[in-house]
């Protein structure tokens, strides 16, 4: 299982604030989860369709498209940062 | 190194006090204070209420200040950024450099700014009379954390 958090205006356009999924096999990375999650279409598919400014976190830390996503992890997407 | 994430506000003649303490080596103190303006992109705000990721906010501030401390002389930094409902002329964040000279204070000081601006995960949403928009990120901000 991993903890996926959405945050900001992410949160509004998902309508979720947070969920724990089971990892299909062949997602192991960012840019897999991405794809996977991009198959529930709607929200998903338009929010995180390529091109799209989505930020991703894996446990705390900003993570690439090749960044290694496995069981435990807390993954956070979320759009470009706003403050200060 | 202090870092806080705050829903209150802050008092900057007590924060630099604090963190200057009696430390005699200290020469130079340089401080940013961001505010909230009225008028955002031409449109008047009202209110404007930040979001911050618990956690990894403070992880990244943390990681930023480190920067600033490898890369120049300075002696301490304290971050403070205010989350939740704020209004025009409120502040929105403190950053304090102490350090032996003005020079390494000023660039430390801006370092940090650039890079929280385009690294830290806050986000705002703006109250306006067309009604609530979240803030969209400014390519001026990548342009200004890339000079480092």
């Amino acid at each position: 299982m991993i903890q996926l958090i959405y945050l900001a205006r992410l949160r509004e356009a998902l309508g979720t604030s947070k969920e724990e999924v089971e990892l299909p096999r062949d997602v192991g990375t960012v840019a897999a989860l991405l794809a996977w999650l991009r198959t529930r279409g709607g929200a998903w598919a338009a929010e995180l369709a390529p091109g799209r400014a989505v930020r991703v976190a894996v446990n705390y830390d900003m993570a690439r498209a090749d960044t290694p996503v496995t069981a435990g992890d807390e993954v956070a997407l979320f759009p470009p940062v706003t403050g200060g | 190194m202090p870092i806080r994430v705050q829903t209150g506000d802050f008092d900057i003649a007590r924060e630099i006090a604090a963190l200057r303490g009696d430390d005699a080596r200290i020469g130079a103190v340089a401080a940013f204070i961001g505010l909230v303006r009225d008028i955002n992109d031409s449109a008047p705000v009202g209110k404007l209420a930040l979001e911050h990721y618990p956690g990894m906010t403070e992880k990244a501030l943390a990681g930023i200040v480190d920067e600033a401390k490898s890369r120049w002389s300075v002696y301490d930094v304290l971050v403070i950024h205010r989350v939740g409902e704020l209004k025009p002329t409120d502040q929105i964040v403190l950053v304090v450099v102490t350090a032996a000279h003005r020079g390494e204070a000023f660039a430390a000081c801006e370092f940090i700014m650039d890079y929280l601006k385009t690294r830290a995960p806050f986000w705002k949403k703006e109250q306006t009379p067309a009604g609530e928009c979240w803030v969209e990120a400014r390519a001026s901000d990548d342009e200004k954390a890339a000079r480092w």
